[in-house]
């Protein structure tokens, strides 16, 4: 049964069985490897994507749920081929140890910067509170959050 | 003549039953003290309140922001209105800090604040009226030791006449029965320690209890169900869903997730984070209590039960295998995130889908910091109506039960309430 898919501004037919989670479908058939297999449970956001620009686990939504909404990966926040302005305050911040969870992360960020382009720290908090770190590089993650919403 | 004598009888009947209605609803204000003499130095005297002060949930209603515990401002919604809680750290402005702990003693027993105005029964002096003086003295010591923050609750929005507080005092006659419990004698010291700290202080009835129009408890329908926030209470009676050992019960408060019933979520998390203060033995007594209303009629551990759903539409069913069924894998096991198998869960059988509804769309967040049961809210990654025939679905093939009627409404509601 074929699927079609938008993602990333490009409309995809894809052949898979419709309980599928949205993230197989971008790592294995489409080759997108920003968003991450964590725990495939809904409990570490590594495989965070935007659904029509809100962040939504990926490993627990079936491609059968998504009709015409739009995906967005890391990969398409790049601009020009290169990191946008959150991508690049991830970097300067040096947020990512292992970097496993680091897609997520700024996919996270990314949805709270589109409505709210200054939030407070507190509403940095608690809307990164989805998203977990095993190598405790938080204090990092944040500020680079910060950095993207001075 | 006679219309003018009439006229004077009336008027002074009237002034009678004014006067009168002032002498019955009136109460005195109780002396303020200053703040140093409140605070107490008998750190065990203060321990123990704490842990009191946790059994009856004060931290729960009384914060609203977790920087500014006990210091009020939650909204607390009512068919009547809401009414937001009050700041009860030892501010002396804006909080309890010139009650005296007879003022408090009062506040507790007749729901009376120092000044003598009547407090409204969202403060469940219905139930704190069973403590002991010693029990009360202790959160009284633990509350006046915690830090003074100064912070003005925001005003009631209640409609008339209830805006009007000596209302309260009628309310109380007809409704509060003050005092404490006398013990039944029949049953186990356990039951009725369980009783005292279950009626008291924990006020479970105040949610898993029915309330009549004016907002007080069917006194002849204990624990046959309630609701609290925006979710059901189940019954916990021999109308129960699923029946409850005591056993059961005592898993499940200490650790807030039974594999025969399901994860408490909701204003039961905070239920159960409360009573991580209690002892075990304190835990063990409220679920010896609680279950004796719904004595075993059937197996503790109930047989997985997986029916066959002809008519469930393709799509629902991948959104079930895709969505669901990454934890909720197997009729009979338990999954990841200690995720039950749906035929186990309380709240599929209920009558209401309100709690299903309520989790499905908000997920189980309460015990991240703690471990304990986990489901991430699907709110927004799945539509309304996808969630709606996912429900449905669920509920016919794991239940057998009727089909739910006004899945769709729940949502709504379930919405409106996390708006407010």
């Amino acid at each position: 049964m074929t699927i079609a898919l938008n993602v990333n501004g490009k409309s995809h037919d894809i052949d898979a069985d419709p309980s599928t989670p949205l993230l197989y479908v971008l790592r294995n058939e489409l080759a997108l490897h920003g968003p991450k297999f964590g725990c495939g449970l809904g409990q570490c956001g590594a495989c965070t994507v935007h659904v029509d620009g809100r962040a939504m686990f990926s490993c627990l939504l079936p491609i059968a749920a998504i009709g015409d909404r739009k995906i967005t990966t890391t990969e398409g926040l790049l601009e020009g081929g290169k990191p946008n302005k959150l991508q690049q305050a991830f970097i300067d911040e040096q947020a990512a140890q292992c970097g496993y969870c680091i897609s997520g992360m700024v996919m996270r960020a990314a949805s709270l910067l589109r409505v709210n382009p200054h939030p407070t720290d507190a509403e940095i908090h608690q809307h990164m509170r989805p998203n977990l770190c095993r190598c405790g590089t938080h204090a990092a993650i944040l500020r680079a959050v910060k950095r993207a919403a001075a | 003549m006679r219309l003018r004598s009439i006229f004077i009888a009336v008027v002074i009947a009237l002034v009678l039953v004014v006067l009168g209605g002032i002498a019955w609803t009136w109460r005195p204000a109780i002396a303020p003290i200053s703040a140093r003499e409140a605070s107490a130095k008998d750190q065990q005297l203060i321990s123990r309140g704490a842990d009191l002060a946790a059994i009856g949930g004060c931290g729960t209603c009384h914060t609203a922001d977790a920087g500014k515990l006990l210091a009020g401002g939650l909204p607390l919604p009512t068919p009547f209105g809401t009414i937001f809680s009050t700041n009860i750290t030892p501010d002396a402005e804006t909080g309890i800090g010139t009650w005296s702990e007879a003022a408090f003693q009062r506040s507790m027993r007749e729901g009376v604040d120092r000044e003598g105005r009547h407090l409204y029964p969202a403060f469940p002096y219905d139930h704190f009226t069973r403590a002991t003086d010693d029990d009360i003295r202790a959160i009284y010591a633990f509350l006046m030791s915690q830090p003074a923050i100064r912070n003005v609750a925001p005003n009631n929005d209640l409609t008339f006449p209830l805006n009007f507080r000596p209302v309260v005092a009628g309310w109380k006659i007809l409704f509060l029965d003050r005092g404490p419990l006398q013990p039944d004698a029949s049953k186990s010291v356990e039951w009725n320690r369980g009783r005292y700290l279950a009626d008291g202080l924990g006020h479970c009835g105040a949610c898993h209890t029915p309330r009549n129009g004016l907002g007080a408890e069917k006194k002849d329908s204990i624990f046959a169900g309630g609701s609290a926030e925006g979710w059901d209470a189940p019954a916990l009676d021999a109308t129960a869903a699923r029946k409850w050992s005591a056993d059961q019960l005592t898993d499940y408060l200490a650790t807030g997730w039974h594999q025969s019933h399901g994860a408490a979520a909701g204003p039961m998390a905070d239920v159960v984070n409360n009573l991580r203060h209690a002892s075990a033995a304190d835990v063990r007594a409220i679920a010896i209590y609680v279950a004796s209303f719904s004595p075993q009629s059937e197996s503790a551990s109930p047989p997985a039960r997986e029916n066959q759903v002809p008519n469930a539409p393709a799509g629902t069913v991948a959104i079930y295998n895709g969505s669901c069924a990454q934890c909720h894998r197997e009729a009979d096991a338990v999954g990841p995130s200690k995720a039950l198998p749906l035929s186990l869960s309380s709240s599929l059988r209920q009558a209401a889908p309100t709690n299903t509804v309520q989790v499905v769309l908000n997920g189980i967040q309460a015990y991240r910091s703690a471990g304990g049961p986990y489901m991430p809210g699907f709110d927004g990654m799945l539509s309304d109506q996808q969630i709606a025939a996912v429900v449905d679905y669920a509920r016919a093939r794991y239940t057998n039960q009727p089909p739910w009627a006004g899945v769709q409404d729940a949502l709504t509601k379930a919405r409106q309430g996390a708006a407010q």
